[in-house]
């Protein structure tokens, strides 16, 4: 399964927030933490990310199986993910913190009564990626590393801002999946999310902004008539080789009357760190804000 | 429609030739009504002057860009699919004997999802022609469960019995359904929500040319189609009566199963396996012109056309900017329907 890629979050994106979403986080930090945990599990990437992010990397024994950074995932054992945690698996690892998506309730539950901590995830916009930083870094025992990775993040965002600032805000679209070599079933960000919120601290209006949602499945119709000045195509991976980049934008040329197309404003943009909504979505953000603004006037 | 039931409760007694072109007249002004009005709807306003104004370069002709690459091919492309999965449903219920056949039930639509779903899995890219990756192995997996089906109801070297192609079918279906359900779940999300997606059908084609690539197929099946109405009649009468009355039963079903299973292949392969057309058509068209299939064979492939194109019109209007999976709006439509003919056949 060599294609089985990490676009995991776009699961996120599309997925989970449409469910679980936003009901649940009963964070660590309200459940009696009595001292840091020393065996931790997670089953959400993007959280793994943070956790060794925050310096809580030796902490965890256990990743789901779509893990992949940072490289120090691979040596870990996997343990399943949303669909198909392995239970056996993880009480096997006998942790002491399992990081858990929210819509995994009965898991939760489970381990409630192992007398094992968990910490539900909830999917949101950089708020609460930050936020659930910062939420991991009191739970996990690492609050000061945390705190200066969110103070980073923040700073890195507010560059971006102060970059962007006073230049015209092209009207951006932004796809993160569709048919190979066909404009069929095209997916893009919606007003709602990390990618919206990213598009727009990067300088650009998302030509979807009015839809509250995370994701959008767009008619060639709608996306002719929304004329975006920008397109972003963004991969976690996959669409490595040039060739098939130069095949992949050539397929837009159809929709012509797209300012994007006719003026050769199609992007590629291709890893994970693009939509995994984790630490690394300043550097997103500043990928996106140069995709946007290349050839403008400084 | 109305005028239709008129048209053909009046002439009952006059000789088919009539009737038939009464018939296509009817049906057939409905759906060139539908498909000429449906391109001038949409999400978006556009202006038909600037659709066709010449002065413009079709480049920075928005209006016609919207006409001509995001609706038109949407609209051939319904009435394709549409006019295919009717008479594919025709032909099914007629030689399977059986009211509830649709053109799904001998595991064609099974094994072109499961196709389908492969090719969105494994993220292959290849295209012969104008087939893409997707439609291209959902046309693979229909052509493989059409043998197999075929296979398992005449080996070992006896003749095709419908009772054991249906067995076989239905069977092979839930096999299908089982891998698909495997397939899925040892995929990653976005594909899994992507190859859901697939399922629920999809018009938007983006271009002429998914349309290049269903229309040969389509014509030969159709083509066979020609052959079959005055067998079919004698064959929904049974088996035994028909080969008395001189029909070479096995040629007429072999035939009936193989250009109703292209048709299908062919109509799922570009839109995804859209259910409900070829049960609803056939039995609304039957109430409406009787059940001579040299009258409901025609009549349903023209009213399958205009409502898929009817039902897609809906899909992309309804809740735009968004759209509703156009599978969704018939299944809609078409499961109640489908209840109400069961309860009042009970």
């Amino acid at each position: 399964m060599a294609a089985r890629t990490k676009r995991l979050i776009v699961l996120a994106a599309v997925l989970v927030a449409c469910g679980a979403g936003s009901t649940l986080q009963q964070s660590a930090a309200q459940q009696p933490a009595s001292q840091s945990p020393r065996r931790i599990v997670s089953l959400v990437p993007a959280l793994t990310e943070m956790l060794f992010a925050i310096g809580a990397g030796p902490q965890v024994v256990g990743v789901s199986s779509y893990d992949e950074f940072p490289a120090d995932v691979k040596k870990l054992p996997k343990v399943g993910a949303l669909l198909d945690p392995d239970t056996e698996r993880i009480l096997a690892l006998r942790p002491d913190f399992v990081i858990l998506y929210g819509s995994q309730s009965e898991l939760q539950a489970q381990f409630a009564r192992a007398g094992i901590r968990t910490f539900v995830y909830r999917h949101g916009g950089i708020t609460t990626v930050l936020e659930t930083i910062r939420d991991l870094g009191a739970a996990t025992g690492h609050q000061a590393e945390a705190a200066a990775r969110v103070r980073d993040v923040q700073g890195r965002l507010d560059a971006v801002r102060a970059r962007v600032k006073g230049r015209p805000r092209p009207r951006v679209l932004l796809v993160f999946e569709r048919q190979p070599k066909t404009l069929r079933e095209v997916y893009v960000s919606g007003g709602r999310g990390f990618l919206h919120e990213m598009l727009e601290i990067a300088g650009g209006q998302n030509v979807f902004a009015d839809v509250d949602r995370e994701s959008v499945q767009p008619s060639s119709e709608t996306l002719i008539s929304r004329a975006p000045d920008v397109i972003l195509e963004v991969r976690a991976a996959g669409l490595l080789e040039e060739r098939e980049v130069a095949q992949e934008q050539g397929v837009w040329s159809s929709l012509s009357s797209i300012p994007a197309v006719r003026n050769k404003r199609v992007h590629f943009m291709v890893g994970d760190y693009l939509v995994v909504p984790g630490p690394r979505l300043a550097q997103a953000t500043e990928a996106f804000a140069a995709a946007i603004h290349q050839g403008a006037r400084k | 429609m109305n005028e239709a039931i008129l048209v053909d409760r009046a002439h009952a007694s006059q000789p088919i030739r009539t009737r038939l072109a009464l018939t296509i007249a009817g049906f057939g002004t409905l759906a060139l009504l539908t498909c000429v009005l449906a391109p001038l709807v949409g999400s978006t306003q556009i202006s038909l002057a600037r659709v066709f104004d010449r002065s413009i370069p079709f480049e920075q002709n928005v209006d016609a860009q919207i006409f001509f690459v995001a609706r038109l091919p949407r609209v051939l492309a319904g009435a394709l699919a549409g006019a295919a999965l009717a008479a594919a449903g025709v032909v099914f219920q007629a030689m399977l004997r059986n009211p509830l056949a649709t053109p799904f039930t001998l595991g064609v639509s099974a094994g072109a999802s499961l196709g389908a779903m492969l090719a969105i899995i494994f993220g292959v890219s290849v295209s012969l022609g104008p087939f893409t990756s997707v439609p291209l192995a959902s046309f693979i997996g229909a052509s493989l469960a059409t043998a197999l089906v075929y296979w398992l109801a005449t080996s070992p070297g006896r003749a095709m019995s419908t009772s054991v192609l249906l067995l076989a079918g239905v069977t092979l279906n839930s096999f299908f359904s089982a891998l698909i359900m495997f397939v899925q779940y040892i995929a990653d999300f976005a594909q899994v929500y992507r190859a859901a997606r697939w399922l629920m059908g999809d018009l938007d084609v983006g271009g002429f040319e998914p349309i290049a690539a269903a229309v040969p197929l389509t014509a030969v099946a159709f083509g066979l189609f020609a052959l079959l109405p005055s067998s079919l009649n004698l064959l929904s009468l049974g088996a035994d009566a028909a080969a008395v009355r001189g029909v070479d039963v096995v040629r007429s079903q072999r035939l009936a199963f193989f250009s109703a299973s292209l048709a299908t292949s062919a109509a799922v392969s570009l839109a995804g396996p859209i259910g409900f057309i070829g049960i609803v058509v056939p039995h609304l068209v039957r109430l409406m012109v009787g059940v001579d299939h040299r009258i409901v064979l025609p009549a349903s492939t023209l009213f399958g056309a205009a409502f898929l194109v009817a039902c897609d019109l809906l899909a992309r209007t309804l809740l735009a900017p968004v759209e509703i999976p156009v599978g969704v709006v018939t299944a809609m439509i078409g499961g109640p329907f489908f209840l109400w003919l069961l309860v009042r056949k009970g």
